[in-house]
């Protein structure tokens, strides 16, 4: 592998890295919308039941 | 005719309400993530495999078509940004703050993207990963850290109408530099960074330029896609705080 080579490489691999990491921070954000809605809606149910 | 219609759970609801635009921003960005991933592949397989080799460059020439494609989707998210502050501040309608913010994030993240992909052209092409002495570069990086100032301008004051003027203002001001860093080292002439497309067109073979282009058209479909998601993301949260408040 040349120089150019690796260099192209890194290059395309920050902005494949880029993509992987904003879809596991969006991963993570739905997995902590859902616990919250979760928790909202169990609160909804105790106020109505209370 | 009747309005009423059901949404995907089965739960009526007039036409055109949260739900449905819900739904349609969905399919919107669906769309927008399969034409990105479409463009992009195409693009990428254009440019490695039917445009020929930079005669200068070489094969290191290949990282112009992701790039160039990157600092212009930055440009135009910081445009689309300042848009909608001109929208907020114009109508104020408060949903453009959201969405000027979410632009304005997406322009930072992309011109990160610009700053890293174009030290690594910079270190294979000159010899060195960052030069001063290139009025371009550093325009660039000035209006980087202009935009990466905004979240430290709009996190330092309460949520609010005031927050909300104020981010929009700087959005505003942010857009003048656009011009700047893209026409001052046209007029001004330039030593390393090369520049490709002059008034007098693109200094590039056909081939490469369709390349280009199909890289260019997926780097902004990305950008829109990822847009809507982390304005989706957004609103959900925003959604949520507020029905929090009500429940507390």
């Amino acid at each position: 592998m040349t120089a150019s080579e690796k260099y192209v490489t890194a290059a395309y691999l920050v902005l494949l890295g880029a993509v992987l990491v904003y879809v596991l921070i969006i991963a993570l954000k739905v997995g902590r919308l859902e616990q919250e809605l979760a928790d909202l809606t169990r609160t909804a149910k105790e106020k109505r039941g209370g | 005719m009747s309005t009423w219609s059901r949404n995907r759970n089965g739960r009526a609801g007039k036409a055109g309400t949260t739900s449905d635009v819900g739904v349609a921003s969905e399919r919107l960005a669906a769309v927008l993530a399969a034409a990105a991933t479409g463009l992009l592949i195409g693009g990428l397989a254009l440019a490695f495999f039917w445009a020929p080799e930079d005669a200068d460059q070489g094969f290191s020439q290949k990282i112009f078509y992701i790039h160039v494609p990157i600092a212009l989707t930055a440009y135009a998210c910081f445009a689309f940004g300042a848009w909608k502050a001109v929208r907020l501040l114009w109508t104020g309608e408060r949903r453009y703050d959201l969405e000027s913010y979410t632009a304005i994030h997406m322009g930072v993240i992309f011109g990160l993207l610009t700053l890293v992909t174009g030290s690594i052209w910079a270190k294979v092409s000159w010899g060195q990963w960052w030069t001063w002495g290139e009025r371009q570069l550093v325009l660039f990086l000035i209006l980087f850290l202009f935009y990466s100032s905004y979240f430290m301008l709009r996190y330092s004051t309460d949520p609010g109408p005031r927050r909300e003027r104020n981010s929009a203002v700087y959005a505003l001001f942010g857009v003048v530099l656009i011009p700047v860093s893209f026409l001052a080292v046209r007029i001004a002439g330039t030593i390393l960074h090369p520049t490709i497309f002059t008034h007098t067109g693109a200094n590039l073979p056909g081939t490469m330029l369709v390349s280009f282009c199909v890289c260019l058209a997926g780097m902004l479909a990305l950008a829109a896609t990822l847009y809507h998601v982390e304005l989706a993301g957004k609103r959900i949260d925003a959604s949520l705080r507020e029905l929090r408040e009500l429940l507390a």
